[in-house]
Order: structure tokens, then sequence, then C-alpha cells
């Protein structure tokens, strides 16, 4: 080894010489365009003078995930268009492990408002919450007994419930399917009104079309354990089309990209309900194959609170915030592509459906939702 | 000076972990949109990217030390009585505990490489040492500092379990360890996964994978509050001594450095290798599950599919840091503890990935790992004390 060396030496010190020549002369080429004007920069210090610090720990998912992470981080960017004072930034956790530095950080860094998104930080929040309590925390899908704690809750299963009759009126094969990123309650609820939806659709109609993937009086079904693992979601897809399925609903995250992949692969045989934020503008590549969207506006639910942070208003630990069909926290999204697909007598039905839920003389329930 | 500027293993990791730096930093410039659109310009106004640049390298790096170490900042506001003690010390407590499961995972590691074996398997060992650690915490109820003890032996017998089963397919069929303990470290994780959904071992009222938390008198004594460091960290250096104690001054670790040289003459000269393979086996794992033990017991508390994180693959590439020696191992352990706890701080401050951080320390060890690429790189001169290329080119 050390006798290779001493023959290199010389050859190498050229080379060097000529990729350093070579690097240069790119760089020189690239780095000859104009400077701007000076003043461009005084004007945001003014904006920072009050700044309000927005904090965000992400969960496993990381920011990108096209769905829940991604959700919470547009709301706090979309606070800054409102409460210029604003000043969003993020952790995003590797492992459970990194949930509670990335929430200690913060609270040494003097965030103003620090947001744990997602269930699975619930404990942890809660910890932390209660050795500071001089900050302000906040957390999506989930409620603490803290004070200082201010819990952002859905009613998934209302909008979920109108999608699991969606599923089924579109249907032709009179299969349904529906599995989740993991058996927790923020993603069980999304499956409890799926799958009461259908059982609606069936009463209404006579008919008897079955939901794959999940039970809702065992409480038990199909799951990824992953938010992230796509090929994942393509093998139980796959699965779930091979038992007949024409409809499916991930409620994975992204692990839910992969089923949309074998819906794209299925030239129209297959469609997806996606969750979370409308699947056209979160995963647009695959707005082909997204009959509807069962919406949780986290994006707007994190809006509000940082706003309402910024101007100086307190933020109530209960009841919290919690999104409803009533007051548009929960949704189900346009039809996109698939508009003139779904019959508009369905149409007209979910509509009226949604009315008697906002009414209350159709009631959902779910042993998963938020108290 | 002229010593010293010679290839030996100080000179060397340091000027490792500078090369790791400075590319680093210039990944940092890469990744940052704002500041790389001052280098459009540069031919202009070079003044612009040169002093955001430094600006962006500087207070990152400075995070990374803060976090790490301590913050001036914080101390200073500690002796004017605006801040407690305890956030003083914080960051060199989130060193110290990201450090401690790292020290037993890189032993285990170091300890079998020394006896000629490629311990991948710390990974899987630890797991065990997880599962064991967590079950004993929850299920025996026995007072405290007993609770305590039982819950780590449980921890140590899991993990050296998963160490002998490895050691002895070697030592009787002569499977080689690199395939089994790869193949043994899958069994654990999806072992783990399957396990912590199980009626009994699962937290009640829970339904996702989360078990049953460890009894308060089972976990490793910790300050709290923003105080995470446990006493696992002292039990790590206590072990660092044993584990040099028993390599340099025991008969057995005779044998095993004696197999580790050349298991012929070994042989030879009356040593029984395959009952060395399998003995050096169970205590690597050993080591490696008291490792997942202080990680259940000092932070996570309970079981969870991802409780032992990466500690054991992390071990790899400390023990390798450490040159697979027990003290350079500890030293390895702190220095990554190090980095894991200033990357935290630095993603949260000044905004740059955690995964900057595992680069960061990927480099460092590729630079020891390739010492011929940084003896020519800073024109070293060879230095015959040390025999650099041998502790490594059999790995």
């Amino acid at each position: 080894m050390q006798r290779k060396e001493g023959v290199l030496r010389p050859v190498r010190g050229k080379r060097i010489v000529a990729i350093l020549a070579a690097g240069g002369l790119t760089l020189a080429a690239a780095a000859c365009g104009e400077a701007p004007e000076e003043s461009g920069s005084t004007g945001s210090s003014t904006a920072a003078a009050a700044a309000y610090k927005a904090c965000m720990v992400t969960d496993l998912g990381g920011i990108d995930d096209k769905s829940f992470n991604a959700s919470a981080w547009a709301g706090l960017q979309a606070a800054k268009t409102e409460a210029p004072n604003v000043d969003p930034k993020y952790v995003a956790s590797s492992s459970e492990a990194d949930y509670e530095p990335g929430l200690r950080g913060f609270v040494s860094q003097g965030c103003n408002f620090i947001l744990a998104v997602g269930g699975l930080m619930g404990d942890v929040t809660t910890k932390v919450a209660k050795d500071s309590p001089k900050s302000q925390f906040g957390i999506v899908d989930s409620s603490s007994g803290n004070t200082n704690v201010y819990p952002m809750q859905f009613a998934t299963h209302q909008a979920a419930f109108l999608a699991g009759y969606l599923a089924a009126g579109y249907s032709k094969s009179g299969k349904v399917a529906t599995y989740g990123g993991m058996k927790i309650p923020p993603v069980t609820i999304f499956m409890d009104g799926f799958a009461d939806g259908v059982a609606q659709y069936n009463k209404a109609k006579g008919k008897d079309v079955k939901v794959l993937g999940w039970d809702k009086a065992a409480q038990n079904g199909s799951f990824a354990d992953s938010f992230i693992d796509q090929s994942k979601g393509k093998s139980i897809a796959d699965t779930l089309v091979g038992q007949g399925a024409d409809v499916i609903m991930p409620v994975a995250g992204g692990t839910g990209l992969g089923t949309a992949q074998v819906a794209k692969d299925s030239n129209g045989k297959l469609a997806v309900i996606w969750v979370d934020q409308d699947g056209c503008t979160s995963a647009a590549q695959y707005c082909d194959v997204f009959l509807s969207t069962v919406v949780k506006n986290i994006e707007d639910a994190v809006k509000q609170a940082v706003v309402k942070g910024a101007k100086g208003e307190a933020l109530a630990a209960s009841p919290g915030y919690l999104g409803t069909l009533e007051n548009d926290g929960v949704s189900l999204a346009e039809f996109h592509d698939f508009d003139s697909k779904v019959d508009p007598a369905l149409k007209a039905e979910l509509d009226k459906l949604k009315a008697d839920i906002i009414a209350g003389t159709v009631k959902v329930e779910s042993a998963n939702a938020p108290k | 000076m002229k010593r010293f500027w010679s290839a030996n293993n100080f000179t060397l990791t340091a000027l490792s972990m500078i090369m790791a730096v400075v590319i680093g930093a210039v990944l940092i410039i890469i990744s940052d949109s704002t500041v790389l659109a001052k280098f459009a310009y540069f031919t202009a106004r070079p003044s612009d990217a040169v002093s955001a640049s430094w600006l962006l390298v500087s207070t990152a790096y400075a995070d990374l030390l803060k976090g790490a170490i301590g913050d001036p900042a914080v101390f200073s506001a500690w002796f004017s009585g605006e801040a407690t003690w305890q956030q003083a010390f914080a960051p060199i407590s989130e060193t110290l505990t990201y450090a401690a499961p790292l020290v037993f995972t890189g032993l285990s590691v170091a300890l079998a490489f020394r006896g000629g074996l490629f311990n991948i398997g710390a990974q899987g060992q630890a797991v065990l040492g997880c599962i064991a650690a967590g079950i004993a915490g929850f299920t025996f109820g026995l007072p405290i500092v007993l609770n305590l003890i039982v819950a780590v032996v449980a921890g140590v017998l899991g993990g050296a379990l998963w160490g002998f089963i490895p050691g002895l397919l070697k030592a009787r069929t002569g499977a080689h360890e690199v395939i089994t303990t790869i193949m043994l470290n899958y069994t654990a994780g999806l072992f783990l996964a399957w396990l912590v959904i199980q009626q009994g071992i699962q937290a009640p009222g829970r339904s996702d994978a989360i078990s049953k938390a460890v009894a308060e008198s089972a976990q490793l004594p910790s300050p709290g509050g923003v105080l995470r460091v446990h006493l696992g960290i002292v039990l790590a250096v206590l072990t660092t001594a044993g584990v040099a104690w028993l390599l340099n001054k025991s008969a057995f670790g005779f044998e095993i450095r004696a197999v580790g040289a050349n298991p012929h003459a070994a042989k030879t000269a009356g040593i029984s290798v395959a009952k060395t393979y399998v003995l050096l086996m169970a205590v690597a794992g050993g080591l490696a599950g008291f490792g997942g033990a202080t990680q259940v017991l000092g932070t996570a508390h309970a079981l969870t599919p991802s409780v032992a994180g990466n500690i054991g693959f992390d071990g790899l590439l400390v023990a390798l840091l450490g040159r697979n020696r027990p003290w350079g191992t500890l030293f390895a352990a702190l220095l990554f503890g190090a980095l894991r706890a200033g990357g935290n701080r630095m993603q949260s401050f000044s905004g740059i990935s955690l995964e900057l951080v595992t680069v960061l320390q990927a480099l460092i060890v590729l630079f020891i790992a390739a010492p011929a690429l940084v003896k020519a790189i800073f024109r070293l001169r060879a230095s015959r004390a040390t025999g650099l290329g041998a502790s490594l080119a059999k790995g």
C-alpha cells in the first residue's frame, strides 16, 4: 500500500491541479451574475423584532410525508402570511427517542408555540409541558391534561363516513377496502367512519357491499406498521385487489403512495380515497386515481392556533379545537378527475348525508373519537 | 513536532475529523438555497457569499458544540440566577445519555474483533437485551435496587443468548458469524415488533405498539427533568475498565488475543479455539445486551419496535473509530454521543438536517478506515510505532 503511494504522488498532484482548474472555470462561469441592490435586507429586521417563534416537531413520517406532518407545516407557513411576525421552524424525528430532545430543544430556544404533531407524541408532550409550565404547546390528534397544551383534534369519522358511502356507491365489485398505517386511534377513527358509511349505504339501498381490511366491531384489520414504507402499501393493495376490492382508502401517510401506484398501474380498475390533505395537491402525480379525499384540515387548525397566539390571544387548553363537518375541520374533498364518473344522484345523497350529520339526525360514532 | 506530524493514531483521528468537518461545511453551504443563491453573483461581490457562508457554517458548528458540551449564554444566565444549573448541564447530559448504550455495543464489537470475529449482530443482541430487561423491569415487581439488578442481569443474559447462538454455530459447524449474526438481527427486530403487541406485554389501554412501562424501581436512577443522563454512563465506564482488564490481564483475554492473531497457532499451543469462539460471542452478546438494557431502563422506559434505535450498528462504527481498544471505544462513543446531542441542537436552532450528523459520523469513520487517504492528503510520514493497516485491514 505504502509503495504504491510513492509512485502515485507526482501524477496525482498534477491531476488535482487539473481538477481544481476545471472546477474553478465552471464555477467562475456560473458566478458571473449581477449583484442585487444592497437595500433589500433592512425590511426584515423590523418584522423580526417581535417575532413569534412557532416551532414544530414532526413524528416519524418526516416533514414531507405528503399528509400529516406536511399539513401541519403548511399551516405554520400559512400563518406567516396572515401574521407576518410568525417565524416557523421544525425538527424532524427519526425515532421515538427524538421526540423529547426535539421538544426540549425548542423550550430552551424560547419558542412561543411548540407544536407536537401526532398522537404518538402525547405522553412525551405531557411530560415536557409539565416540566416547562411557561411554554405554550400545541398538539395535533391528542389531548393532554396540561393547561399549557392546546389540543387540536378532529371528528374524522364524520368525513370518513361520507367516504365510505361514496366508496360503496361507486364500487362495481361490491367490495371496498381500507387499511391503516398503525393501529392508533387517529388512524382507526377513519376506518370506523368508513365502515359505518358503507353500512349506511347497504341499509339505505338494501345492498351488501363488503368492507375489507377493517372490522369495526372487533376493532381489528390490516396495518402496514409504517407511515413511510411504499412497498408495503403496494403489497397490501395487491392483496386487497386480489380479494376483489375496487376502492381502497389507505390511512397510512406515505405508505399509501404505494397503493396509489397500484391504482395507476391498474388502468382505472382501482380507485383510491386519499386522506388528510387533498390528494390532488399533496400527491398530484396520482391525481387521476384519487376518487376523493377525506380531508382533515390540520393546516387550518394549526394556522388558526398560531395566528391567535401571534396576536397575543390566549390558547385555552379546554375545550381546545375540534374539527367537524360543521366547521370544515374535516370534509370530503372534490372529486377532481372522477367528477364525471360519480353518479349525480350519489352526489346529492352525499350532500344530504352531510347536512344530516351536521344536524345530528344521522349519528356517526366511533370508539376512537376524541372525547 | 516532527514526531507529532507523522501517521500515528492520534494525528490520523484528528485529521480525519477535520476533513469530515470541512466536507460537512461544504454540504451545509450547498444545502442552503439562500446562501447558494449568493454564489451566483460571486464575481460581482464575493463578500456576500463569503460572509453568508461563514455565518451559516460557524453558527451551525457553534450550535453543534453548544448542544454537545454547553452553551456559554446559559452558563452566564445560571451564574446570574436566571437559569438553573440543570439547564446549564443539560447539553453534557444529552451527550452522556446518547453515549452510554454506544459504549456497550462498541465494546461488544471491539472485543469480538480482537478474537478474530466480526460481530455484526450487536444490533440483534442489543434488541434482545432491551426485550429481556424491559420484560423483567415490568414483570417481577421486586423491591428497589434488587429489581434494577435483576432487570440488568436479564438484559445481559438476553444479549448473551443471542451472541451464544452464532458462536456455537461457528464452533460446531463453521457457519460464518457475519452471516448468522446479520440474520439474527432481523429475527430479533421482528420478534420485538411482534412481542410488543401481545397481550400481557402491550400497555393496557393502548392500541399502538408500545409495552407496559418499566417499574420505577427498575429504572436506572437519573436526576430527572431536563437532565436525562442516568447511571448507565457510570456502568459503561466501569464495564470499559472490566473489558480492558479481561482483554489484557486475564487468561481468557490472552486466549482471545491468541485466537484472534492466529487460530492455528493458538490451537497448536493448546488453546481450544471452538470454546474460545463460543465464550467470546456470548460475552460480546452480553455486552450488547447490557447496552440494550441501559437504553430501556435508562431512557425509553418502555418497549417499542424501534426502542433500540441504531445502537448496534453505531456500535460497529464506534469500535472501528476506537480501533477496537476498550478505552478508545469509550472515547469514540462519547464523540458519537456528542455529535448526536449537538446534532439535535443544530437541527433545532440552525435548521440543519440531522442527517448531516450521520454524514459527519460516516465521513470520520471513512477517513479512519482509509488511513492511506488521509496520509496522502496531508503528506504524513509513515510512523513506525503503530500498525494502522494491520488493525483494520482484516475488517
